[in-house]
Formats: structure tokens, C-alpha cells, sequence
């Protein structure tokens, strides 16, 4: 299964990823060889198989709607590299 | 005495005789691991003061007649896992600065337990790898030939064990990163089930996959470490609430009636000869003990290493789209939007692997191949899994065919 450029463009766009123009072009190549190698779960039937996202039987595992205390503000915004008012800053995201 | 030689039980047993001090035994690891750690490089921070202080503290909680399952004990953690206070780097650039204001649940448990923690091991970026070469810092050597690799991804625990530069150690394994460097290091490790272990405060790689391993110098030690690990955490919504053995009750001297099933698929083509050679002796050395081997078949062993490719990337892609720089670690400042700002810092801070198990992930998950790949690989790990199910009553085991690469 060969990606095109393209293709790796479009999903280091969705990654939020910036790529050089060699680790394109290495990446096309690579990804294009794992992509052929897992081609071999097309040989089975898996119609009537329910996936499986986890091994466990736990599903919506939720905690009592108790308040609790949680991170002071200041911890949280330690290891931020910019921060204004209690806030972690980010540059603008609409116009 | 050579008191970083000693076992976790063999050491308890003295400090509980009064025989060493928690302080003199660790000690005996730092000056330990500044004899060796240049060569080695399994440590990439070490903590000396606070764990003389917790040493200090240990020796006079027994003084005062307490004990504790790790009363005084030093031990080496993996550097994806959280210590408070401490740089948990991930072995990655992108964190490098990074100081967790938590402790992992993992942590908390061997603090109460009376642990000290000696520093934080080496690891291949993001736990990615399975030679500890794809740290972002340096690579950590193997002590039994320091030109080769001690396997990975928890290659700095399991080298700074066997190189006797903790008394026990933890690591984390997705798709064998506790099993396989202890394999390589020739000590115990293992990984518990799914969900045994808290991941809470463990940097999450694979979330259906991931948990916190203990290494040990042998089987014994990993289980005295595993029965302070294994529990419920509220904290961790992937966590089985279910009872808890003392794991020390399985430690049998007796092999014999022991049944263990090997899986012919294990025994794959390419499987390099040494290597088929070295597990059919192992085998042979339990048959000889007693054990009751039989041959079996998990028909679809060929299709795991693809679902693991698809499976663990996908659920890595979601768990590092929180490295954007915005609320800590590495961020790029010279870029004109945010946009660019998320790219760069990405860019920047990840390392080759990473990059390409974010891509192939990213892949799998999108829109339009979503059902062909992500979808197809959860339903081939039910067949996968359906194997196991029904091969229940015997007991088999992971063969990991390598070579230890120079």
C-alpha cells in the first residue's frame, strides 16, 4: 500500500507535525512498507468478530459526583513556558 | 560484605536482623553507581540527597519498631514514570525541562512501603524502541558487554540491575519493554495483567496496552515488588478492582507437574538458530525438572505483531497530541501562529521513531481508513485473544526472538 506525498502531507497536517522534506520522503517510504506488511489481516474474515478496544469487562467507569481538592493552580502552571494571570498563554487562535 | 551484591529479600532479611543500616545500604549503591554509571549509562537523574533522607527515615522507623514490605530498600524507576519533583524526561526533548507536581500511584505505594528511590532510568523515547538507542539523550550499554544494547524500551532499569546499581527496579511494558531488557540483562521481570497496576502517573504510550513492570535480580524479589504495586487505583478508570494473592505463596520450588504449552506458531520461520536453540534447551532443562510439556497451537500468532503496529500507534497518536508546548515542556517560540507553534515544537522536540509511530497511527485512525485498518486490527485482536481463551489450561510463555544487536 504505497501513500503518496500527498498522503503524508495530509496526515502530518493532522498530527500537527512539521516535517523536512527528507523525513517526508523517508516517512512515504516507511509507512508505505508497514502499511504493506499489515495488508496480511486482509486474509481474514472478521465480519462477524466484535472488536476488541480492551481486555477488560469495565465499561463507563465513573467516580461519585463528590468535590474533592485537586492541583493548586500554581503546580499546574509550573512547568508552563508562558503564563499571565493564573492562565497558561497561547497565541490567537481566530482573528 | 558488598551490600549492592544483595537481593531485595537477602537485604531485608539483614536490616531486619539489625545486621545493616538502610543509610549504609544506600550508600553502598551510590558509590556503586559512580563506580560504574559512566560506562553504563542507565541513570539519567540521580537523587542522592533525598534518598539518603529516605534512608535516614527508614532506619529510624525500624528503630521505632516499624517495618514495611520495602522498609529502607533502593530502588531505580523508569523515567516515563512520575516521581514528584524529579525530571521525568520520557528520554525525550520534548520534556526535558519536565518536573511532574505528582507522584505516579505506583510511587505512592512504594513510599508507603518504606522504598527509597535512587533516580530515574533510561529509557527509548516515549518507551518506543526495544534497545533504548531511540532515547533523545544518550544510549545506555548492556554491563555483560558494554558494545552492546540491554534491550528496551526499560533498558536503563534492567542494566542499572544487573550492573547491581539498584536493588530493585521498574519499568513499563507495552509490547514487552519489562520482558524483553530483562531477558537481555539475564534478570526477572515481568508484566501483570492488564490492569493490575495503577497507570496512573505512568505517561501513557498505548492505553489498552501499557503497565508498570518490577525487575528483579530474581523471581522472589519481582514478586515482594509486585505485591506492593498490585491494586485498585480509583484513580486510574482502567483499573481491576480484584483481589489481590500474595504473590510470594506462587514462588514453587517444585517444577515437576507443571504444564506449560508451546505454541508451534512461536517457532516462526526466520527464527535465528541460536536463538531456537536456546529456548529448546530451556524447555528441555523444565522437562527434565518434571514439567509436563505439550505442544499447542495460537493459530493466529502472524497476525499479532501487525495489530500491535496498528493498535499501539493509533493509541499513541491520541496520547501525544498533548505535547503542544503550551503547558509544559519544549515549546517553539519563533513561529508567526499557533499552528506553526504546534508543528515546530512537534518537530523539534520528537525524535525519528516517535514521528513515525504518530504518522502511522495518525493513518490508521483517519477519516476513510478508519474501519480497514483501526477497526480491523481491535477485531483480529478478538481472534487473537480467542486463541488464548481457549488455550487456557496450559500455561505458555513469550518467546522473543532476537539477537542482542551491537
Amino acid at each position: 500500500m504505497a501513500l503518496t506525498r500527498e498522503e503524508v502531507e495530509h496526515i502530518a497536517d493532522l498530527a500537527k507535525l512539521g516535517l523536512s522534506e527528507e523525513e517526508i520522503e523517508t516517512l512515504r517510504e516507511h509507512l508505505s512498507a508497514i502499511l504493506e506488511y499489515a495488508a496480511i489481516l486482509e486474509r481474514l474474515d472478521t465480519d462477524a468478530i466484535p472488536p476488541t478496544a480492551t481486555v477488560l469487562p469495565l465499561r463507563n467507569v465513573m467516580r461519585a459526583d463528590k468535590p474533592a481538592s485537586s492541583l493548586p493552580q500554581a503546580d499546574a502552571l509550573d512547568n508552563a513556558p508562558s503564563t499571565a494571570e493564573g492562565y497558561f498563554q497561547v497565541k490567537a487562535i481566530l482573528e | 560484605m558488598r551490600l549492592h551484591e544483595l537481593t531485595i529479600h537477602g537485604a531485608l532479611e539483614l536490616l531486619r536482623r539489625r545486621e545493616i543500616s538502610a543509610t549504609e545500604l544506600t550508600q553502598a549503591l551510590l558509590d556503586r553507581i559512580v563506580d560504574v554509571d559512566n560506562d553504563i549509562k542507565a541513570y539519567l537523574t540521580l537523587t542522592p540527597e533525598t534518598a539518603l533522607q529516605e534512608a535516614r527515615k527508614a532506619d529510624e522507623l525500624r528503630a521505632a519498631g516499624t517495618d514495611g514490605a520495602l522498609l529502607g530498600i533502593p530502588l531505580a524507576i523508569k523515567d516515563n514514570i512520575c516521581l514528584a519533583g524529579v525530571p521525568t524526561t520520557c528520554g525525550s526533548r520534548i520534556l526535558e525541562s519536565f518536573v511532574p507536581p505528582y507522584d505516579a500511584t505506583v510511587v505512592t505505594q512504594l513510599r508507603h512501603a518504606g522504598a527509597v528511590f535512587l533516580g530515574k532510568t533510561n529509557l527509548d523515547e516515549f518507551a518506543m524502541g526495544s534497545s533504548t538507542e531511540n532515547s533523545a539523550f544518550f544510549t545506555t550499554h548492556n554491563p555483560w558487554d558494554l558494545t552492546r544494547v540491554p534491550g528496551g524500551s526499560s533498558g536503563g532499569s534492567a542494566a542499572a540491575l544487573i550492573a547491581d546499581e539498584a536493588l530493585g527496579a521498574f519499568g513499563s511494558d507495552t509490547g514487552g519493554s519489562v520482558r524483553q531488557p530483562a531477558s537481555l540483562c539475564s534478570i526477572a521481570g515481568m508484566k501483570p495483567t492488564y490492569g493490575r497496576v495503577s497507570r496512573y502517573g505512568l505517561v501513557a504510550f498505548a492505553s489498552s496496552l501499557d503497565q508498570i513492570g518490577p525487575l528483579g535480580k530474581d523471581v522472589t524479589d519481582c514478586a515482594l515488588l509486585l505485591n506492593v504495586i498490585a491494586r485498585y487505583d480509583p484513580r486510574d478508570s482502567t483499573s481491576l478492582d480484584a483481589p489481590v494473592p500474595d504473590y510470594t505463596t506462587a514462588l514453587r520450588p517444585e517444577i515437576k507437574g507443571l504444564r506449560i504449552g508451546v505454541p508451534r506458531e512461536y517457532f516462526a520461520a526466520g527464527i535465528q538458530p541460536g536463538v531456537e536453540k536456546a529456548v529448546r534447551n530451556a524447555i528441555q532443562v523444565l522437562a527434565d525438572l518434571g514439567a509436563d510439556i505439550a505442544e499447542t497451537s495460537l493459530p493466529h500468532t502472524e497476525y499479532a505483531l501487525p495489530v500491535y503496529y496498528l493498535l499501539a500507534t493509533a493509541e499513541a497518536s491520541a496520547n501525544l497530541a498533548r505535547y503542544d508546548g503550551i503547558k509544559y515542556g519544549y515549546s517553539a517560540t519563533d513561529a508567526p501562529d499557533i499552528w506553526e507553534a504546534y508543528r515546530r515544537t512537534r518537530q523539534h522536540g520528537f525524535g525519528a521513531e516517535v514521528k513515525r509511530r504518530i504518522m502511522l497511527g495518525t493513518y490508521a485512525l483517519s477519516a476513510g481508513y478508519y474501519d480497514a485498518y483501526y477497526l480491523k486490527a481491535q477485531k483480529v485482536r478478538t481472534l487473537i485473544k480467542q486463541d488464548f481463551d481457549q488455550g487456557a489450561n496450559l500455561l505458555s510463555f513469550q518467546i522473543v526472538s532476537i539477537v542482542i544487536a551491537r
